[in-house]
């Protein structure tokens, strides 16, 4: 496991009922550990300021309503640690 | 203020946005149907109408920041802290700071101080959205102008 996961599953267990070895890199963050909009918000925030980036969730959410991706591209925690780890290398190379 | 309307705040006195502070004051009123219930023969303000007169600091200063564009809906506080009582009469200075601009969210800090002490602070989240209606933005306008930080037209 990546260290950006070990974090994210840190940051998902301290902020929700869900239980640290139960999140996989496959996990859907809102239909497999029920994590709902507003619990969404704290997580966002909570990964904001412990990776020191600002996740683009609006632009997220319009693609998958837009149906451009699916959700899976930023709502599994397997590819939202990859988002992370692009926007953090972003930061560095900006 | 004006508890019965949800008017909590009298003016705005000061707007930072390079550091994202908002100042307001506001003056609690000597009598109000609210005290009637919270409490006989006791009046205070409920520590629920602190904590938005807290929200409405912070939700104007993300007006501010925003240029109007976004309304900022209350969608969590983690901590509130209610420190000393609120009564009739109490002049009130309402501080706000945005701690975090985060994508469609901000995360905000708040006290209001009475004489020189915190009595009550708070942390609080806001959602960001496009105003879901044309009277919703027309009243923000207007209690921006009542408050005298924005200006006519």
């Amino acid at each position: 496991m990546s260290a950006t996961f070990d974090a994210v599953a840190e940051i998902i267990s301290a902020n929700t009922d869900v239980s640290e070895s139960d999140i996989k890199p496959e996990s859907h963050l809102m239909r497999d550990l029920g994590i709902d909009s507003l619990a969404f918000l704290d997580l966002a925030f909570e990964i904001d300021q412990r990776f020191g980036i600002q996740m683009p969730v609006e632009d997220w959410m319009q693609s998958v309503n837009q149906g451009d991706v699916e959700s899976e591209e930023f709502f599994v925690v397997g590819s939202l640690c990859r988002q992370i780890d692009a926007l953090v290398a972003a930061k560095v190379a900006a | 203020m004006r508890l019965e309307y949800f008017q909590m705040l009298d003016a705005v006195v000061e707007i930072d946005r390079s550091a994202a502070t908002l100042k307001a004051a506001s003056r609690v009123p000597l009598g109000s149907p609210v005290f009637e219930g919270h409490f006989p023969g006791h009046p205070l303000v409920p520590g629920v109408l602190l904590l938005e007169t807290m929200a409405q600091a912070s939700g104007y200063l993300l007006l501010a920041l925003t240029t109007f564009q976004r309304m900022p809906f209350f969608a969590n506080s983690k901590s509130a802290n209610f420190r000393s009582f609120v009564r009739p009469g109490d002049p009130l200075e309402i501080a706000a700071k945005r701690i975090h601009a985060g994508s469609g969210y901000a995360v905000m800090s708040a006290q209001i101080i009475r004489e020189g002490e915190c009595v009550c602070d708070a942390q609080m989240m806001f959602r960001l959205v496009p105003f879901p209606a044309p009277e919703l933005q027309q009243h923000v306008f207007s209690e921006g102008r009542r408050l005298g930080f924005l200006e006519e037209g």
